[in-house]
């Protein structure tokens, strides 16, 4: 017959067990609702850590000069830097200003290319944020025609 | 959702390109249906990519991204051979996971 001392043991260990067992690798990926609800470049920013944003040659954003569809609009957000954490990419005007954040680890290139909605001309940002929370960014104008000829 | 990603994973040098394209919806949340009520957001919100079964990309995605999302990436040190998963989850909980060989 077991003990009372046993069981309360025996649950420790389960317990133990559970609580490293059920740590995932990415412990930071649960989908942030403030870095996407968030208006503005520099509030999503704020939401993953970053500090004040600040312009870079090092960090860079490719894009189309003119997106033929607002629907699908290639941008790419790039960086040389080592040392970056994660990085973002942003439409300035769009209801929320966040498309997407990137997790760099060491066995990626801090390189992303996606597809992105945008409600209309706008500026698109790539922001990376360091190690120490600085947040570099690199921003182009989009413009958006959503239909007819460019320009 | 139903549809498999199409995933291409090419090595060139020291590490390998890969290009997914998912099959979803990612409805933003804003559009408005024929009745004029609001379709409601559904949209991929994790993207995660093992190589060999490492980790190595995890990726939050809002509803911003678009319909049938485009995805490029670098891997270093993935040379032809190595195996690479790439999983997505929505916001309603759905989930899907492909793997490709690099090339």
């Amino acid at each position: 017959m077991q003990t009372r001392r046993e069981t309360i043991q025996q649950s420790m260990v389960v317990a133990g067990l559970l609580a490293t067992a059920g740590f995932p690798q990415f412990a930071h990926a649960a989908f942030n609702k403030v870095g996407f609800d968030a208006k503005s470049v520099q509030d999503a920013v704020k939401a993953y850590g970053g500090g004040s944003i600040s312009e870079s040659k090092d960090v860079t954003i490719t894009g189309p000069d003119i997106a033929e569809n607002g629907a699908v609009v290639p941008l790419g957000a790039s960086t040389g830097l080592t040392g970056v954490k994660q990085m973002l990419v942003l439409v300035e005007k769009n209801p929320s200003a966040l498309v997407a954040m990137f997790h760099v680890s060491d066995a990626v290139d801090a390189n992303f290319l996606t597809r992105a909605k945008m409600g209309q001309s706008s500026d698109v940002y790539a922001v990376a944020i360091m190690a120490d929370g600085k947040a570099l960014f690199a921003k182009k104008e989009v413009k958006v025609t959503l239909g007819g000829c460019g320009g | 959702m139903a549809d498999p990603m199409r995933i291409r994973a090419q090595a060139a040098g020291d590490k390998a390109t890969i290009r997914v394209l998912m099959s979803h919806e990612m409805e933003s949340g804003q559009r408005k249906d024929a009745a004029g009520k609001t379709v409601p957001a559904w949209f991929i919100q994790e993207v995660t990519a093992t190589h060999n079964g490492k980790p190595v990309l995890s990726a939050e995605w809002g509803p911003a991204v678009s319909k049938n999302p485009f995805l490029q990436f670098a891997v270093k040190g993935a040379k032809a051979g190595d195996k690479i998963t790439v999983t997505w989850k929505d916001n309603k909980g759905d989930t899907r996971t492909d793997e490709a060989t690099v090339s």
